[in-house]
């Protein structure tokens, strides 16, 4: 195999709890390193923050989306009812825009949620069914109890002896190179 | 080890049960090894089985019913004028309110963090698809000429036609088709790092593919799970004026029309603490078999069937204001026909039909006020079981009750149902289970990692 070039596409380290893990994290971070992720079974509060993850965009677009539905629900509404084809219902007017607040309503929430989904899925980058990360052994269990660090060899300060001694130093109970094409 | 065994033991007994939301002894492990267990060994129990196919055997019934419906039409129902809103109506409104309880727990009792929704969210929320796919059915069977339905939709026809926006029947179509993908998609996306656990302890390559294009390779990343916690909360924002929205729609189909009983401002709200009460008895209808025969007990509570309880309870008692406002209403308007409506409805030829809702819908749920009853998976079965006969009945007797009687003797009449308006009825609960057994044979029916969430947090407590 040793003719194939591969790649190296970083360094996990695998800890045992969430502490070891926020901990590993914070120090990874403080030491310069950005290209960084975790993975953990479930949402540990405050580790996004700790790798220097603040903000999400997901807020804004989920109001962009909203935004959207309420004019086009109501432009609909309004060029249906009052433009296209004006029924004179005795004498009511035409705009009459109390009635058309629970379609603006619903297609507001609708275009929002659609809008809020699809944004999650761009902004985390999936679908992406495989990654490199899935070949590092007992990587399946991290969706169980085991937590993950990683650090990216696009890092600029990533150096793959330092990076080690760095997790050792941690006291990652395994450390992995993920190699791939 | 036995001792440390016994140990454990003396801490399930000295613990309060009936307040833990999961039961000692639970780990991320065993979490994970339970509920991915159901779906992924394969196994199931003879009551699987039998629960299935007696929904199947009634999804053939309405599928044959529906077939006959589409070829003769109509007229194989009981209705006629003056009630031509008849079972199918019934069963539409039926369903959309059971299809009330999932969002609920998943959205309104995710922001005000009652935690206990945590481990029944996800087979509440199934439920709610299915129960809202049922309803959507209904409105459809009941066209004269179902083919022609799209015309309800604003889209570009060579007719030069739009659909009346300021009518509650488009409103509806609104709310439904949103309610349901609003639904589907905050079901999904909670659904998503689920399918991740089963892709990962799954052992044959078709779950494995299955799951792993389903989980949309879901790693379980710091810099998603931000981004997912997000969106989950805002949809939970969205989906809470949403719940609200779509029964209140619903309640204006009826409320706008100038009929006696049908024509009031308390609808909307009535109509949306019966869906909230209905939901939730069909939440436990489903709930307290599957907990028994999966040995979910330690997963769901004593705890959850109580807090269940506690929200039929009071949901129950705002409908029971709901059928006192109305009575009062009618004597105070001092119209006539407001009145003989109130009177019709409780001596009239359906009177029984009134008398026996309030037993079952007022009455007998009142036991939920004694704490033994609430925690009894049994009795708590059976009374859930009450308030959705009851719950049915009182559509009936809003939407026929009224209909049957309305301004000029004249124009009376009497409503009876065919044998074709039972078999769609028990054919829709037939469709409705197949669609949950299948829910719970191949997706995880508890959240696992919200489940997690609720053990490390007591990890911490206990450490």
């Amino acid at each position: 195999m040793s003719s194939v070039q591969v790649r190296l596409h970083g360094l996990t380290a695998e800890f045992d709890s969430a502490e070891q893990l926020v901990q590993a994290a914070r120090t990874v971070f403080e030491q310069g390193f950005r290209q960084i992720d975790a993975f953990t079974p479930y949402p540990v509060e405050g580790l996004p923050e700790i790798i220097g993850r603040t903000k999400s965009a997901v807020p804004l677009i989920m109001l962009i989306g909203g935004i959207a539905g309420a004019v086009i629900a109501y432009g609909m509404q309004w060029y249906a009812m009052a433009y296209y084809y004006p029924l004179n219902i005795g004498g009511r007017p035409l705009n009459s825009w109390p009635l058309f607040i629970p379609i603006t309503f619903e297609l507001t929430v609708l275009f929002s949620a659609l809008a809020g989904v699809a944004g999650f899925l761009f902004l985390s980058r999936l679908p992406c069914v495989h990654h490199p990360v899935f070949s590092v052994p007992g990587f399946e269990r991290v969706s169980t109890d085991q937590f993950f660090l990683w650090i990216e060899a696009t890092d600029p300060l990533f150096d793959e002896r330092s990076v080690r001694h760095l997790f050792e130093r941690l006291e990652a109970r395994t450390i992995t190179e993920v190699r791939g094409k | 080890m036995p001792e440390t065994k016994l140990l454990e033991e003396e801490i399930v007994k000295s613990s309060n049960l009936p307040h833990l939301l999961v039961r000692p002894g639970e780990t991320l492990e065993s979490a994970s090894a339970k509920i991915s267990g159901i779906v992924l060994t394969g196994k199931h129990p003879p009551f699987w089985w039998v629960s299935f196919g007696i929904g199947f055997i009634l999804l053939m019934g309405f599928l044959y019913g529906t077939i006959i419906l589409f070829m003769i039409g109509v007229g194989i129902w009981g209705i006629n004028i003056p009630v031509a809103w008849g079972f199918a109506i019934v069963n539409f409104v039926w369903w959309i309110g059971i299809g009330h309880a999932g969002t609920f727990i998943s959205a309104i009792l995710l922001l005000l963090a009652q935690k206990w929704r945590n481990s029944i969210n996800r087979l509440a929320e199934a439920m709610t698809l299915f129960a809202v796919a049922c309803a959507g059915m209904f409105p459809l069977l009941h066209l004269g000429r179902p083919w022609t339905f799209f015309w309800i939709l604003p889209y570009p026809n060579t007719m030069g036609l739009w659909p009346q926006f300021r009518s509650p029947l488009v409103w509806d179509v609104f709310a439904v088709c949103t309610y349901f993908t609003v639904s589907l998609i905050f079901w999904y996306t909670g659904l998503i790092p689920d399918l991740a656990t089963m892709r990962d302890r799954a052992r044959t390559r078709f779950a494995k593919i299955g799951f792993g294009i389903l989980s949309l390779g879901w790693r379980g990343s710091a810099i998603h799970w931000k981004h997912y916690q997000t969106v989950y909360l805002i949809l939970a924002g969205l989906s809470t004026p949403l719940v609200l929205s779509v029964h209140s729609v619903v309640s204006a189909d009826f409320a706008v029309a100038v009929l006696p009983g049908w024509h009031t401002t308390i609808f909307p709200p009535f109509f949306v603490a019966g869906a909230i009460y209905s939901g939730f008895a069909m939440v436990l209808n489903i709930m307290i078999p599957l907990r028994y025969v999966y040995r979910l007990e330690s997963l769901i509570t004593e705890r959850h069937l109580n807090c269940m309880a506690n929200v039929m309870l009071v949901t129950g008692l705002m409908v029971g204001y709901g059928y006192v406002m109305e009575t009062f209403t009618s004597w105070y308007s001092g119209d006539i026909f407001e009145q003989y409506m109130v009177i019709n409805r409780s001596i009239g030829p359906y009177g029984w039909v009134y008398w026996f809702l309030i037993l079952v819908n007022i009455v007998i749920p009142q036991l939920l006020w004694i704490r033994k009853i609430r925690t009894n998976p049994v009795s708590l079965f059976f009374v859930a079981l009450s308030i959705n006969v009851g719950m049915w009945l009182e559509r009936f007797v809003i939407i026929i009750v009224s209909l049957h009687r309305d301004f000029l003797p004249s124009s009376w009449g009497i409503f009876a149902p065919t044998g074709w308006d039972w078999l769609i009825l028990f054919g829709s609960i037939g469709l409705f289970c197949s669609l949950v057994f299948l829910f719970v044979r191949f997706l995880p029916m508890i959240p696992i990692f919200e489940v997690k969430e609720i053990i490390v947090e007591r990890q911490e407590e206990a450490a």
